[in-house]
């Protein structure tokens, strides 16, 4: 048995040297990361452009994912109205109703949601098919057949995510007023012009703004976390399920980081 | 199909090794590989799975780096090559992966443009169709041309998968294990295929395979592969004329078992 030893604090080496271990492993795939990023910056900006293939990339990413993202979304607004009322009915302030949902959608739910469904749906498509390719030898066949995969299929990913999230983040913000009015003409009666006027009233522009900002960085976040996971597949099926699912779950934790350091940094310009 | 007698010009090296050393981690997988291929010449390496039959042609294609020792191809120092020249230089070699490789995204009519559209730049679509359609029909696969990847059988991935690189004319070609998990009928027609493409094409090859029937089919030369090193080097006779019993084993359970 490993774990008998006649050597007292020989267990404790151990465990420390494996705790090392993994801090070690921890910060050489952190600087593996950064290094991936670096990379899409040296090579992204650099010609040729892969304009076709973003454009391809951008379909996939915003049209495929549009059904999803309406019921999401619509969803989101219903919801979030019925569950506000009972608590605003109490003060007999439901009129404030349009408002809260605004900020709520505008500030937090469209791009955050569209950031978790996008984490589930397109970054883990795009860390199994890489994943897949890897593992397939199709990465090293472009390779050797005279193209940069890095260019074809990291860097246009990652532009294209970068661009179609914000459209759809924006998509989701419109789809889940919707939803928000659909609920409160229902109970209130309001109509729709005043819903509007209400709903658009406590925003400002530093909340466009940062909402277009956070959905920027998830995009690109979501982008380039599911292309790290698929470029570097380990082999085998396994490598591309490793993929797939590191992908998601490393995408929707740093969505939810950015998100408060987000909320941290324009909160002081308030 | 017997080999044609190919013109093989001595005096032109193509591919030059020289004290080729590669390990991964601890586990040392090339010790010292030295290797001439001359120009028309197809030269097999044989070997055992896990010999780093292999990891050789990828360190000849740049898909890894040497850990010692230097590889010429096409006069070229590949280890000194930035990326730009290496990827240039890579359109001058094909390489046929062992398990085809093919983009599962695309039909095998995309698949062969690929490369194409991607290196000659101002082609014309007509140019491409044109290459598409030569190259495909001499594989023999014309009529797959507008089918995916997952519809074709073992054989027919392979011979697309040779297409596909024949389609840049290359001058090299690397093949990764050619005839692996391949019917025997099937395993002829791509040695049959292997010497066409020498042939037509005026191609050097370097073929890694496992497979006796393959090396003696289509290897002008052989080449053993054995602890990380070439062991017996010359035809297929002369190699297996031996008592060395790691070399005669290998014979054995090709042949008789």
């Amino acid at each position: 048995m490993e774990s008998v030893t006649t050597r007292p604090g020989q267990p404790v080496r151990k465990k420390r040297n494996k705790l090392l271990s993994r801090i070690s492993a921890f910060f050489a795939e952190f600087y593996q990361i950064n290094l991936f990023i670096l990379r899409f910056f040296k090579e992204a900006f650099v010609p040729p452009f892969e304009f076709k293939e973003i454009v391809r990339q951008c379909y996939e990413v915003g049209v495929r994912s549009f059904t999803l993202i309406t019921v999401t979304g619509f969803i989101v607004g219903v919801i979030f109205t019925k569950q506000s009322r009972p608590s605003l009915a109490d003060f007999g302030a439901t009129s404030w109703l349009p408002s809260l949902v605004s900020i709520a959608i505008m500030r937090a739910l469209a791009p955050l949601v569209t950031a978790l469904i996008a984490s589930g749906k397109v970054g883990s498509s795009i860390g199994a098919e890489l994943g897949s390719m890897r593992v397939t030898e199709q990465i090293d066949a472009m390779e050797v057949s005279g193209t940069n995969p890095f260019k074809y299929l990291v860097c246009t990913r990652v532009i294209a995510t970068t661009i179609a999230i914000p459209i759809l983040a924006t998509y989701t913000a419109v789809i889940g007023l919707l939803g928000g009015y659909l609920n409160v003409s229902e109970n209130e009666g309001t109509s729709y012009t005043a819903f509007v006027q209400a709903f658009f009233q406590p925003l400002s522009f530093l909340d466009f703004t940062a909402s277009l900002i956070k959905s920027v960085v998830f995009g690109f976040t979501i982008g380039i976390v599911g292309c790290y996971q698929g470029f570097n597949a380990g082999a085998g099926t396994e490598g591309v399920g490793k993929a797939a699912n590191g992908a998601v779950v490393t995408a929707m934790f740093l969505v939810f980081i950015e998100e408060i350091v987000i909320v941290q940094i324009v909160g002081n310009f308030r | 199909m017997e080999k044609e007698k190919t013109k093989i010009d001595y005096n032109n090296t193509v591919i030059k090794i020289k004290g080729l050393e590669k390990a991964f981690e601890d586990f040392a997988v090339l010790r010292g590989i030295d290797l001439d291929l001359y120009q028309g010449e197809n030269l097999v390496v044989l070997g055992r799975s896990g010999s780093g039959k292999s990891v050789l042609i990828k360190l000849i294609s740049g898909l890894l780096r040497p850990d010692k020792g230097s590889i010429e191809v096409l006069g070229q120092d590949i280890s000194k090559l930035n990326d730009k020249a290496l990827q240039q230089l890579r359109i001058r070699i094909g390489f046929s992966f062992q398990n085809s490789a093919l983009y599962d995204s695309m039909t095998v009519r995309k698949n062969l443009e690929f490369p194409l559209v991607r290196n000659r730049r101002g082609i014309t679509r007509k140019e491409i169709d044109d290459a598409v359609e030569s190259v495909l029909d001499g594989v023999g696969l014309l009529q797959t041309i507008n089918q995916m990847p997952a519809e074709l059988s073992g054989g027919q991935r392979k011979r697309i998968g040779i297409a596909r690189t024949l389609i840049l004319n290359p001058e090299i070609m690397l093949y990764d294990e050619p005839t692996a998990g391949l019917d025997p009928i099937t395993c002829t027609e791509i040695n049959d295929l292997i010497n066409k493409v020498q042939l037509k094409y005026d191609t050097s090859s370097i073929i890694i395979t496992h497979d006796l029937t393959c090396a003696k089919s289509t290897g002008d030369r052989v080449a053993m592969l054995l602890d990380g090193k070439f062991q017996r080097t010359g035809s297929f006779e002369e190699v297996f004329d031996t008592k060395d019993e790691r070399v005669k084993r290998f014979f054995d359970y090709n042949f008789i078992e």
